[in-house]
């Protein structure tokens, strides 16, 4: 009865969390209604008895995830409404409906024709942290090596994405400094 | 009652059809990057779900790589949102156009 009443709960609150994220216009909203539906889908992993991944939903799309989003965001300028240009909302909608309803049904009709059997059975008399670990670190040692070259390279790839024309602090210079600085930059564009 | 498999993959699908709506509505690139995570955690959900309802673990090991995946994309794409903010001064989608047509 519990797990019912949670599960039609989080189900409302994580369904019109996203709603928010996609019809808002104020980008702030988006963010932080998106970071909260985060979180309300971690109930969920806890509900189906994968507790480790719902501390890793926590933690890497609250934590990293959102966090990265809310420092992107001061580059923009997220005060301004975002400006939509859609000229026929329920052909869109109509669209959506069709095209992701097929998608799942062409990945979701295997699963259900096919008698699946277990390849790594969960053990429950271990727990999920170190069942999990035991699968990860036997069968899946490669992939999992593999995810941490991809994060390695992924982080490198965007301190220097980013991270150009960072090695000016304004805050350290002096106001004439600053508008040299302005200057040099617009004659660097002017060039381009 | 209880909750049953197809519970959980019908939530699945109506998130995955939030994020799909978001990803043909939006024209803001930050927007379209909020609708592709919505839809990356919809198919978590389905993952975990059938990982717990056939008792294996491989769907869970595949929302944990999907995670990280998630996580490289977002350093990486607003790495190169923050260069073309810096270019073009916008990040509406229509600025990518180069070819009239």
């Amino acid at each position: 009865m519990f797990e019912v009443v949670a599960f039609y709960l989080f189900a409302f609150l994580t369904i019109a969390m996203f709603s928010i994220t996609v019809m808002t216009k104020n980008a702030l909203y988006a963010l932080s209604s998106l970071a909260a539906g985060m979180i309300f889908i971690s109930a969920f992993f806890f509900l189906l008895g994968a507790e480790f991944l719902g501390a890793v939903q926590i933690v890497v799309y609250t934590g990293a995830v959102a966090a990265l989003y809310a420092f992107g965001m001061m580059f923009f300028d997220s005060i301004n409404d975002v400006k939509e240009s859609v000229k026929n909302p329920r052909l869109t909608f109509v669209l959506t409906g069709i095209i992701s309803l097929i998608v799942v049904f062409i990945f979701v009709a295997p699963v259900i024709g096919a008698n699946a059997t277990a390849y790594y059975p969960s053990h429950p008399e271990y727990g999920n942290v170190q069942d999990i670990g035991l699968v990860l670190f036997t069968k899946y040692l490669v992939p999992f090596e593999v995810a941490a070259v991809m994060l390695l390279v992924a982080m490198i790839g965007g301190i220097i994405l980013a991270g150009k024309k960072m090695d000016i602090s304004t805050t350290l210079l002096e106001e004439e400094e600053i508008d040299n600085c302005k200057e040099d930059i617009q004659i660097v564009k002017d060039v381009k | 009652m209880s909750i049953t498999l197809n519970d959980y993959l019908v939530l699945s699908t109506i998130i995955f059809m939030i994020g799909m709506y978001g990803a043909m509505r939006r024209t803001n690139l930050l927007m379209l990057f909020f609708s592709t995570e919505i839809m990356l955690n919809a198919v978590n959900i389905g993952f975990a779900a059938i990982s717990k309802f056939h008792g294996d673990l491989t769907g869970q090991m595949f929302a944990f790589f999907i995670i990280a995946i998630a996580a490289s994309e977002v350093a990486v794409g607003l790495g190169l949102l923050i260069l073309w903010f810096k270019k073009h001064n916008t990040i509406d989608l229509s600025s990518l156009q180069s070819m009239k047509g």
